[in-house]
Parts: structure tokens; C-alpha cells; sequence
């Protein structure tokens, strides 16, 4: 093989004095960074190999390992940086295209933090969650206009709505490009605090139908895995057109990862790939997004919302406006923060806008409209922790879906190699040998206590408010003021400036 | 049990409604009359039972079917079968885009002309291998990103100057099989298929499959058989394996 130009990424540092040998790091590794010299009794490192995910660091017994930035400077330059000069090295050594997992790690602002939320003083009194009842119930689904009442009860019978007992779902993670340990983990997670996980595009397996209360299934362009019984056993169905990480593009799971499993739930043969074109061929305006919309109510007999999911782009209110009118129940948009098994860098990492933005955007122009309550709004696609689900809201959000934050909660170290196959932490692979290291019960266990951990802290936030219901703070955006934002962004957010 | 349900005026909500529900109470056999653009005949129905069609019913006829057989007496519009489970679907005219979109299972028979992008991504897996059979012509991107199942272009009655099938035919192609009676100009064909000669298989298979397409339309088999077919199939099952670097 020609020599390589790449240098490594990080650098593997052993504490000779704590090492005692045990080669559980050499276990640990499925990078194969870590050997056992035989000649001199002692552990060795091959550090080009690591990709920083701190498996072997988190196990090795005696807290030897520290995994550091590789320490190899090139002269300073504000315009090619490491990264640039790194994909040039690859691409010239192999002329593909460069390939990655998780979501976009470049530095553009991220106006979460650039918001900051109410309480309230003197005037109107805070309320203490832990004292006084507060509700965080949401419903998911087309509302009508106005509700008639007769003899007590509705006079007509409501759209189907998915009930949540928080607002924050599991995003769109097939089995396929994350573990069955993974999915299982979720799935079990969003039954305990009465939530949904989403299948992706990969179909349900066997083993999940018992979730089927917990479960929006996805339809995506590959219609894989899509037959009538799995239509019917989710609690509702979501259209993919797109996702945050990658809009405009396909899902491509390479045929390696299609095993005997991923290939009965896929209804593919073993090995072979599963391509999902760019866009559903059956679907090329807002009409025909409403023929299959309708299509699906048809085929589940108008008992489950169908939804659909697109990433956040430039005109993205006016989509979400036509995805309204299409009848969808609820409209998905991830923004372009929003992880991926396997995304192209470029486009990862350049296509789309921040979900903020979108939200924002989209939320106003169906209120403009006199639409808006015949969509529920979730966003995805950055989420990072209940503040961020609080300011979702605010800003016009009926729920948000969490996919990063779930998978740290399973255990990822974002180490974004999830396109690889080879994740350590046994979420984003489909090797036996590293998915038996999540065991689903702990799995599910974390990731139920950081749905209960959020929902407290968000409780807390709207006491702090004066606030008793996430029903009314839904697009509520007195609550937020912004910092450090121009007049544009301010008006784009529909928020005022702090001190205003 | 037969009904008859006479679709006039009818919206396709309430016609869906009167075929699950004859379906729930026995029906054995539906005819509907009068069909005019009434969308989604058969969508989502599981079952062995049959449904036979006058007028033309909408698009998405037997969208997400399992099982039944529904049989058009005239011509069909986009999305006949599409993500179709099982069953078969006869239609005696043509069929217009994306016929048989996403299939996994059964079978169509199209008498007729079929539009554009008819066949994309169909798959197969295990016992569930679709087939469509395509009387006329068919438009661009046949079987495009075509993962499983078989096509038979059969291209009777083509009037002078038509020809047999559209441009980017089983383009993305990584799985299952196109055969084509007569032959096709290779700038047409995707560049991820290869045209090859059928082996006594495909002929036993084609046999049979033009066997039943005569019989339900009432041709002459040994007209259609005299003419040789084509086999198109994918290069490989991976066909963009090498475009990508780990980054
Ligand atoms: S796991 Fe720790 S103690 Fe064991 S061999 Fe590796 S570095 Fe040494
Ligand atoms: S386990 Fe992860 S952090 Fe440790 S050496 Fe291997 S790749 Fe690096
Ligand atoms: S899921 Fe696994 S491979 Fe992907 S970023 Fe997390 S630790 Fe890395």
C-alpha cells in the first residue's frame, strides 16, 4: 500500500505505573489500537487507529488511559485547518466521498444559547412543582377549529392525536443503522415515561411489535419493511422526505450491515444494499405527498396521524405550510444539527439551516395562515437538554424529538464513526460481538431517567414562569429574549432583546 | 357472496368505506360499477377475496394490498400496487407513472401501456418475489433502483415509431430481473445493467407468465412467444459500494 499522509487524531497515553496488563483495553478496542507485546511485557498503542470514542478509557480498571487531541501542530493557519487538510490527504489517497456519521460539528452559532427564558417577580407568583400539580401532557394531531358540544359530550369525533405524557420523543433511528440493543433500549424507554420511539426507514423487528402503543413507524422512499402490518402496529405513521443531516439526499445502508436480521426486517436479501432514493418516486409535488398521506390514512382506516418529516431548509415555511394542506397530522422538521448513521460530510456539514430559525419560521407563517392548529409542530435536530426543549416550545414547538441526546444517554462518545459499523459502545453497529455490550434493560433504564430527569427540570423552569401547563407556553415567545442577536435574527425568532 | 356497489357520485372515502365494510360482511366478490377516479380501491385490504372494476378507479388502487385480486375493466390511473404485500391486480387497459412502486409481493398484469417510472425499487425476499407484466409499453426509468422481483415488457400492437420502453431503463438497479421482448437499444438501458440471453429458467418462467397474460386478456400465446425476449440484470448488488471514504 502507498504511504499514507494522514497523521493520527489522537494520542493513546498509558500510565505504565497503573497498567497492570489485564488487556481489557485490547479487548475493548475494536479499532485494534491497543496490542500486547509479547517480547517486552507490555501494552502498546498503534495511535493512527484510535477515533477517540473512550471506550477503552471508561473500562480499563486501574484508570491508566487518557486519550488526548494528537499533539502534532501544523503552522498556524485560520484558513486551512486541520480538517481541510485531513480530507484532502483521504481524498487524494482514495477519491471517494467522504463519508460520516452524527450530526454537524462546525462551529455556527447556536441560538439556543443565545435565548434565555423568563421567571416570574413579585407580580405574578412562580409556582413550586413539587407542591403544586403541573402538567406537561401533549397531544400530537390535527385540532379543529372550534369543538362543538352535545348532550356533554364532542359532537364530532377528534382527529386521531398521539398522546405524550412529556413532549420530547425518540427521533427516526432504524434498526439498521443503530443496534437492536439500541432500538430496544428506546423502545423500552419510551413505554416507561409514555412516549414514542420511530423505527427509520428499517422496518419493525419482530422482537418490537409489543411496543406497537409506543411506536411511530416510518415510511421512507425505500418502502422498506413497509407492509400492512407494520402499518397497523404503530401508534403513527411518519412520512420521510428528508432529514437535518442530509437533505436532499438518500439513506444508503452498505450491504455489509445487512445480516440476517436487518434483512428480515427490511424484507431485503442478506448482503445486499438498501438504498433509499433522494426522493419517494411517487411523490413529486404537494399533491402527491397528499395522494400518499391519504393513501396510508386509507390503508390504517383513519385511525393513526400520519406525519411527515422534512429537513430544515431554506424555504421550509412554505413547505411546512403545503405539508399542512397535503392533511398531514404533524410535521417533522430536523434542522441541520441532526445526526445520521451515515451522511455525506459535505452535505452534513453545509446543507440546510438551524432549526431555530426554522421553527420560528414555520410556526408563524401557519399562525399567519389560520393553520396552525391543524398540524402539530416537532422539532429535532439539536436538542441538547430541557432548557433546549422549554425554548422548542416557546418558540412554537408542540414537542421536539431527541436522537443525539438519546444515544449519549445509551452511552455514545460522539465519536461520529457511526458510518463505520464499528462502534465500540455496541449502538451504531450491527457485529454481534460489540452489540452484546449494551444490554437493553440498562440501556432502556438510562435513557428513561433522562427523559424523567428533563421532564423535572422543565417543571421547574415553567414554575419559574408561573406557569402550570406546557399547553401554555406553546408558542409563547414573551417568554424568550434574545442575546448577542442582530435586528434580523430578533425578528426571524420573533423575540424581543433582553432589557427590551 | 357477491355485491355490487355502484360507485357514481360516490367520494372515495365513502366507496372505500362500503368495500371494507361488504368485505367484513362475507363479500366473497365486489363489483364495483361506475367507477371514476375514486382513489385508493383496495388500499390496505387484506384478504383472499375479488374485486372487479368497471370505469376507471384513482390512483393508489391497491396501495399497501395483501392479498386480494382486483380485476379493472378498462384503464387504471398512477400507483396501481404501490408498496403492494400480495394478491394481483388485472388491469385491461393501461396504467399510467409509478405502477408497482416500492412492490415486495404479488402481481400485475397490465394489458396496456404503463407510464413512467413503472417498477422502481420493487424488491423481493424470500417467497415474496412481484412480478408485473406489461402488455404495451412502458415510459423512462422502468425498474429504476430496482432491488428484486421481475418485469416482462412484452411490447405488443407497438405502433410504428414507438418503441418498446423510455430512456433510463433500470437505472440504480441492484437486484431482480427485466425481460424484454424484442431488443433494446443499449442507450437506453441504465449504466448498472447488462443486457444477457435468457436461460431455459427465464423461458419456462416467461412461458408461463405470457400463458396467464393471454388468458386473462384472451391473446394469442404463440404470437406473443415467437418473438425472443432480452434479461436485463444489475452488475452487482452493490452498485455504488466504492463511491464512499470513511472519513
Ligand atoms: S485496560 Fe488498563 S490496566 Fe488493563 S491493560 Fe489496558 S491500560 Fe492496562
Ligand atoms: S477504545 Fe476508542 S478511545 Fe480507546 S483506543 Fe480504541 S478507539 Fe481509541
Ligand atoms: S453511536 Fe457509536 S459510533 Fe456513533 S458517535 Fe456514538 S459512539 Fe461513535
Amino acid at each position: 500500500m502507498a504511504l499514507s499522509l494522514l497523521t493520527p487524531m489522537f494520542k493513546v497515553e498509558r500510565d505504565e505505573e497503573l497498567c497492570i496488563q489485564c488487556k481489557v483495553c485490547m479487548r475493548q478496542c475494536v479499532n485494534g489500537v491497543h496490542w500486547y507485546d509479547e517480547e517486552e511485557d507490555r501494552m502498546r498503542c498503534d495511535h493512527k487507529k484510535c477515533v477517540g470514542c473512550h471506550r477503552c478509557v471508561v473500562l480499563c480498571p486501574t484508570g491508566a488511559l487518557t486519550v488526548k487531541k494528537y499533539p502534532l501542530e501544523f503552522r498556524e493557519n485560520a484558513h486551512w485547518t486541520l480538517d481541510y487538510i485531513r480530507s484532502i490527504y483521504l481524498q487524494a489517497e482514495t477519491g471517494g466521498i467522504l463519508l460520516t456519521g452524527m450530526g454537524n460539528d462546525r462551529p455556527y452559532p447556536v441560538y439556543w444559547d443565545h435565548m434565555v427564558l423568563n421567571a416570574s417577580q413579585v407580580t405574578n407568583p412562580s409556582i413550586d412543582p413539587l407542591r403544586e400539580p403541573m402538567e406537561l401532557k401533549t397531544y400530537l394531531g390535527r385540532k379543529p377549529k372550534a369543538v362543538e358540544i352535545k348532550n356533554g359530550k364532542l359532537a364530532e369525533k377528534l382527529p386521531p392525536q398521539l398522546e405524550l405524557d412529556v413532549p420530547i420523543m425518540f427521533s427516526a433511528m432504524s434498526f439498521g443503522s443503530i443496534s437492536l440493543n439500541a432500538v430496544k433500549s428506546l423502545a423500552q424507554a419510551a413505554r416507561e415515561t409514555g412516549t414514542f420511539f420511530n423505527t427509520g426507514e428499517g422496518g419493525l423487528h419482530r422482537d418490537l411489535y409489543e411496543y406497537g402503543a409506543n411506536t411511530i413507524v416510518q415510511v421512507a422512499s425505500g418502502r422498506f419493511g413497509v407492509d400492512p402490518d407494520y402499518l397497523k402496529a404503530g401508534a403513527g405513521i411518519e412520512i420521510k422526505i428528508g432529514q437535518g443531516a442530509k437533505p436532499g439526499i438518500g439513506g444508503h445502508l452498505p450491504g455489509e450491515k445487512v445480516g440476517p436480521e436487518v434483512s428480515a426486517t427490511r424484507m431485503i436479501p442478506l448482503g445486499s444494499d438498501a438504498i433509499s432514493p433522494a426522493p419517494h418516486h411517487d411523490i413529486y409535488s404537494i399533491e402527491d405527498l397528499r395522494q400518499l398521506i391519504f393513501s396510508l390514512k386509507e390503508a390504517t382506516n383513519y385511525e393513526k396521524p400520519v406525519g411527515v418529516k422534512i429537513a430544515a431548509v431554506h424555504n421550509v415555511a412554505a413547505i411546512a405550510s403545503g405539508i399542512a394542506r397535503a392533511g398531514a397530522d404533524f410535521v417533522a422538521i430536523d434542522g441541520f444539527r441532526g445526526g445520521t448513521g451515515a451522511a455525506p460530510l459535505r452535505t452534513r456539514d453545509n446543507v440546510g439551516i438551524p432549526i431555530e430559525f426554522a421553527l420560528a419560521a414555520v410556526d408563524e407563517r401557519l399562525r399567519r395562515e389560520g393553520i396552525r392548529n391543524e398540524v402539530s409542530i416537532v422539532v429535532g435536530g439539536s436538542i441538547r437538554n430541557s432548557a433546549d426543549v422549554v425554548k422548542a416550545i416557546a418558540l412554537g414547538a408542540d414537542a421536539v424529538y431527541i436522537g443525539t441526546a438519546a444515544l449519549i444517554a445509551l452511552g455514545c462518545h460522539l465519536c461520529q464513526k457511526c458510518n463505520t459499523g464499528k462502534c465500540n459502545w455496541g449502538i451504531a453497529t450491527q457485529d454481534p460481538y460489540l452489540v452484546k455490550r449494551l444490554n437493553p434493560e440498562i440501556g432502556a433504564r438510562r435513557a428513561a431517567n433522562l427523559i424523567r430527569a428533563w421532564a423535572h427540570e422543565i417543571k421547574e423552569l415553567l414554575g419559574g414562569m408561573g406557569i402550570n401547563a406546557i399547553e401554555s407556553l406553546r408558542g409563547n415567545r414573551l417568554m424568550l429574549r434574545g442575546i448577542g442577536l442582530n435586528e434580523k435574527e430578533l425578528s426571524i425568532l420573533g423575540i424581543k432583546a433582553a432589557g427590551e | 357472496m357477491m355485491i355490487t356497489i355502484d360507485a357514481s357520485g360516490l367520494h372515495y372515502r365513502k366507496l372505500n368505506e362500503q368495500i371494507r365494510k361488504a368485505l367484513a360482511t362475507g363479500a366473497t366478490e365486489i363489483l364495483i360499477k361506475n367507477a371514476n377516479g375514486q382513489r385508493y380501491i383496495g388500499t390496505g385490504i387484506s384478504g383472499n377475496q375479488r374485486i372487479v372494476i368497471e370505469g376507471t378507479p384513482g390512483s393508489d388502487l391497491a396501495a399497501f394490498m395483501d392479498g386480494l385480486e382486483i380485476e379493472v375493466m378498462g384503464n387504471a390511473q398512477d400507483g396501481v400496487g404501490n408498496t403492494m404485500n400480495a394478491g394481483r391486480v388485472i388491469v385491461h387497459g393501461n396504467a399510467g407513472d409509478v405502477t408497482g412502486y416500492g412492490m415486495r409481493g404479488g402481481e400485475l398484469f397490465i394489458r396496456g401501456d404503463v407510464g413512467y417510472r413503472v417498477g422502481i425499487h420493487m424488491k423481493a425476499y424470500k417467497e415474496k418475489q412481484p412480478v408485473i407484466v406489461i402488455g404495451g409499453r412502458a415510459g423512462a426509468f422502468l425498474g429504476e433502483y430496482m432491488a428484486g422481483g421481475v418485469i416482462l415488457l412484452l411490447g405488443l400492437d407497438l405502433e410504428p415509431g414507438r418503441e418498446i420502453v423510455g430512456n433510463f431503463c433500470g437505472t440504480g438497479m441492484h437486484g431482480g430481473t427485466i425481460f424484454i421482448r424484442g431488443e433494446v437499444e443499449p442507450y437506453k438501458l441504465g449504466k448498472e445493467v447488462r443486457v444477457v440471453e435468457p436461460t431455459s429458467e427465464d423461458e419456462q418462467f416467461i412461458a408461463d407468465y405470457v400463458a396467464r397474460f393471454a388468458s386473462y386478456f384472451g391473446d394469442d400465446l404463440s404470437r406473443i412467444v415467437a418473438k425472443p425476449f432480452k434479461k436485463l440484470i444489475p452488475f452487482n448488488k452493490r452498485p455504488y459500494g466504492n463511491l464512499y471514504t470513511p472519513y
